[in-house]
């Protein structure tokens, strides 16, 4: 098992998606560093649109991961309702 | 009897659909639409003169539909994230020159590291761009090209960010100055922009595994992390924003070169093997650039942020192995020679350091010896080895220049034909012995540094015949002149500013000056 | 009162690079775009030929027949570097968005005659193709180009004309009620339907043109004027004619885009062209040739649209307006 991983800026804007990101993967670790957070997690990472919009009361888009997005590691997958990475082996 | 009122009753059906409720598409199906639709299959020019590019390198593509756009960026998007992403940063660089953030540094050392970046990175950036927009060119299916377009455009952007930011520097610093000029002719510069050069004038399947895949997925941690982490460490906030902004492309990169290949290797059996080759050739030639990183995380960063040893542990083992684990179902190995950095790793910096010591008069930023805490760092670090094989060589060189003979080396060195370093790396299993390696091709020998830049050479011995190599270059007079003060006006290096130890150094009295300039201010 | 700040002057040592001082004259103060632009391509010292062209260096100024004595001498008079094209584009988006909103939440284009609604299906939307075609040309300008005052600014042309592409592609949404029906009749039309072949043929004829600044006078400057001529000005007008101001509307951006655009083509041509006798010749044949068979190639789409009279005279006025822009330009 490998882990996948992203990487946000830990500013105020990036505060929704990686509590939103904490919530839903209970198996992540996650690592803060000058300016930025670490997210590992074995096998997969989902991300839910709808989790996020929760966390910063607005409408959200998924695209809008691009402002707060630092790194990843991991094929990406992505649609309307969810941005998830993971490994194929 | 509706058939009688054709035309009217086809308005009236395009009315109603118009007028529906509509429904809302889905961003996969928006982007397939806005992007993929727009390719049409040339007829009146063959596809094969409008791409001329694609066939030459062997890579078979039986389907282009095939490949999976990673971000389904749209233009509209494209534009509004990336104006906000500078407007933040743009924010931040002109409050670092109204405050004068230069002075918040941990220490005017630190500057010679954005002296080698913005040499030896930035104009590389700038040919990235270049590279990125020749595959937007060639290949001839949407997703793939409109993806590297993005890239082209964001790789802009690197170079121009860098420019903007490390500008402030320049106003107050030396060896920045020209550091468009520099970077094609100042000798260990070569060593990246040979490295770009190559990767451009490949062809455009190459280009995205050589830039794509093996630069931007499995290398660029190693370049951009310990560059902006050893900002963030030492004082300089423009720095880390322009990093940190820079990075979420690199995101999108990464993931793009992953697809990309992953494209290439499904479309036919016949493709791995040449990608294989592609791998194995541009691991090699990446981390020998790196190279030039591993001597800035050890020695020129005044705090140090992890040895380059650390960084090799985390970016390559720990991510690199997750990778290629993935890429093993399509017959894909981890590259050749990848055992040789762990048995170099203990010593790459330091030789590296060494020769840039020796050659301190020829450089475009300053040298210094560790001091005796960074010798305990470097122990600490690289285990009793570094101890018994280099502290020795430092404390000899600091003892010469006591005795006011300090050690400039005034032969000027072999250099690799392929990475263009100077043959002073040691073999893997005898860190004692300089390596020699050669090829004799059409009757001439070529030297090179190590096996992996040896067997690059033998796979294409036709390209690399034609390095400009620095040395060489200065001996058929190609560069301003037989002595070395012509060599450096060539180079664009202000003598006695630019180049020599820190010690002594215009940029010293210039730190020196501000410090003082905060003692008045705190008394 | 008086607030005490306790300010140390730091004098700069310099103001800019040394390349960017050379060509302002000494060293003062650079604008941002000059920072970004001047001297950014290498033009020395490559080290290997291209794979795929091994008869040309890297970059090579013999890509053209043009001679510059100096390619910095095409500068783009918006000074546009990355971060403010971006900032100017994504502010033109909005306005578009917000432009489309409009049109979507009102039902403008409820209230268009669905005659010339088909129209407008008919003669905008396999233009997305065209635009698609404009972006690969600017994509070879980027790759084969020399010097970074051309390529940056043909690099944000490419951007431009995939969004230009993406605009008519989402106006094509619309015009098929959120459903690509209409995208995919405009593909077919712009593939098989005879009064676009013409068109067609001579955009796939661009992307075999080797010499690199006759691509940039065949698509940024001679077809530009023709195609965008007529939707912009004449195609626009008639739908304001027919009630069908949502169109113009819905086309606000692209026409803003055409205007900005025409400024940095305008400026590279007239410098270019001024530089001596030999690229005015050649600048001044492309300009003419390439605009003549745009005229021919375009003429059927304008018939279908304008009628035989209203086409002929449309395509009479942009000829026309194209000579006098040659003129401008000191063209021959």
């Amino acid at each position: 098992m490998s882990n996948v991983s992203i990487t946000l800026h830990n500013n105020d804007e990036a505060r929704g998606l990686i509590a939103a990101i904490q919530k839903d993967n209970p198996n992540s670790v996650s690592h803060v560093y000058p300016g930025m957070v670490k997210i590992d997690c074995p096998d997969r990472i989902v991300i839910f649109r709808e989790s996020v919009e929760l966390e910063i009361g607005r409408s959200w888009t998924v695209n809008e991961i691009h402002l707060s997005l630092i790194s990843l590691a991991g094929n990406v997958d992505e649609d309307d309702d969810y941005f998830a990475i993971h490994w194929n082996h | 009897m509706r058939m009688m009122i054709i035309l009217p009753f086809i308005g009236i059906i395009e009315r109603e659909t118009t007028m529906n409720v509509q429904k809302k598409i889905s961003l996969k199906d928006r982007y397939r639409i806005l992007t993929r639709g727009l390719d049409w299959e040339t007829s009146y020019q063959p596809m094969g003169k409008v791409f001329p590019d694609v066939g030459f390198e062997g890579i078979k593509i039986r389907n282009w539909d095939d490949f999976n756009d990673p971000f389904r960026l749209t233009m509209d998007a494209y534009w509004r994230f990336q104006a906000e992403k500078e407007r933040k940063l743009y924010a931040v660089l002109d409050s670092f020159s109204q405050n004068n953030g230069q002075t918040a540094i941990t220490d005017g050392r630190y500057v010679n590291t954005l002296k080698l970046f913005l040499t030896g990175i930035s104009p590389d950036e700038y040919m990235a761009h270049r590279g990125f927009a020749h595959v937007g060119r060639q290949i001839p299916n949407a997703g793939l090209r409109i993806s590297a377009q993005m890239q082209a455009l964001d790789e802009l952007r690197h170079a121009q960010t860098q420019i903007h930011t490390i500008g402030q520097y320049n106003k107050h610093f030396s060896g920045l100055h020209s550091f468009r000029r520099m970077h094609d002719r100042v000798w260990y510069l070569s060593v990246p922009k040979s490295f770009f050069d190559d990767a451009v004038t490949a062809g455009p399947f190459e280009y995205m595994v050589a830039i794509g895949f093996s630069f931007e997925y499995v290398l660029t941690n190693l370049l951009f992390v310990p560059f902006m982490s050893g900002a963030a460490y030492n004082g300089d906030m423009a720095t880390v924003t322009f990093g940190f902004s820079a990075q979420s492309d690199e995101a999108r990169h990464m993931t793009l070169g992953l697809e990309a290949i992953k494209f290439i290797l499904e479309q036919h059996e016949d493709n791995v093997p040449i990608v294989q080759h592609w791998i194995d050739k541009w691991f090699w030639r990446g981390y020998r650039v790196l190279t030039l990183v591993a001597m800035m995380m050890d020695f020129m960063l005044p705090r140090r942020i992890m040895s380059w040893k650390d960084a090799w542990d985390i970016y390559f083992n720990d991510a690199g192995g997750a990778l290629f684990g993935d890429l093993a179902r399509y017959g894909i190995t981890l590259p050749k020679y990848v055992d040789v950095p762990a048995k170099e790793v203990n010593r790459l910096s330091t030789e590296a350091w060494s020769i840039f010591y020796q050659y301190t008069h020829a450089a475009a930023f300053h040298t210094w010896l560790p001091t005796d805490q960074e010798m305990d760092w470097l122990s600490a670090s690289y285990g009793p080895d570094w101890d018994r094989l280099y502290r020795p060589r430092f404390l000899h060189w600091r003892q010469m220049e006591k005795e006011g003979h300090r050690y400039y080396n005034n032969a000027l060195p072999q250099l690799c034909q392929v990475c263009q370093i100077p043959m002073a790396f040691t073999e893997p299993d005898d860190p004692t012995r300089v390596a020699f390696r050669d090829t004799v091709y059409r009757g001439e020998r070529y030297h090179f540094c190590s096996d992996g830049c040896k067997n690059i050479f033998d796979h294409e011995p036709e390209k690399y015949v034609q390095a400009w190599l620095p040395v060489h270059q200065i001996f058929q007079g190609n560069c301003g002149g037989a002595s070395l003060d012509q060599v450096l006006d060539w180079y664009g290096i202000e003598k006695g500013v630019d180049n020599m130890d820190y010690a002594g150094s215009p940029d010293e009295r210039t730190w020196k000056e501000w410090e003082a300039m905060r003692g008045r201010v705190a008394g | 009162m008086t607030i005490d700040i306790k300010t140390q002057v730091i004098q700069p040592k310099r103001q800019t690079f040394k390349h960017v001082a050379d060509r302002l004259g000494g060293d003062r103060a650079a604008s941002r775009y000059e920072e970004a632009t001047f001297d950014l391509q290498p033009d020395v010292n490559f080290h290997y030929r291209p794979l795929w062209a091994p008869q040309f260096e890297q970059f090579d100024r013999r890509r053209t027949a043009i001679v510059m004595r100096d390619w910095y001498d095409l500068k783009d008079p918006r000074q546009y570097y990355y971060a403010t094209y971006n900032i100017a584009r994504a502010r033109q988006q909005e306005a578009a968005d917000s432009a489309m909103e409009m049109v979507e939440r009102r039902r403008l284009l409820d209230v268009i005659p669905a005659d010339w609604l088909e129209t407008v299906r008919f003669c905008l939307l396999p233009l997305r193709h065209y635009e698609w075609g404009a972006n690969l040309n600017n994509a070879a300008i980027t790759a084969f180009g020399w010097g970074a005052a051309l390529t940056a600014a043909s690099c944000f042309a490419m951007g431009d004309r995939l969004g230009m592409a993406q605009l008519l592609g989402r106006i094509g949404l619309l015009l098929g009620g959120n459903t690509e029906t209409a995208l995919i009749a405009a593909k077919t039309r712009w593939v098989e339907d005879p009064a676009w072949q013409g068109l067609r043929r001579m955009v796939e004829d661009s992307f075999v043109t080797e010499d690199i600044f006759e691509l940039f006078v065949a698509q940024n400057m001679a077809m530009d004027a023709m195609v965008l001529g007529l939707v912009h000005d004449h195609f626009g007008a008639e739908c304001d004619r027919r009630g069908a101001t949502a169109i113009p509307l819905l086309l606000g951006f692209a026409a803003e885009w055409r205007e900005d655009n025409a400024r940095w083509v305008d400026h590279v041509v007239r410098v270019a062209a001024a530089e001596g006798p030999e690229n005015r010749a050649l600048i001044s044949r492309w300009a003419a040739d390439w605009s003549a068979r745009a005229a021919d190639a375009l003429a059927p789409v304008a018939t279908h649209v304008l009628g035989t009279a209203g086409g002929a005279r449309a395509m009479e006025d942009l000829g026309g307006r194209f000579a006098e822009r040659m003129v401008r330009l000191g063209l021959a």
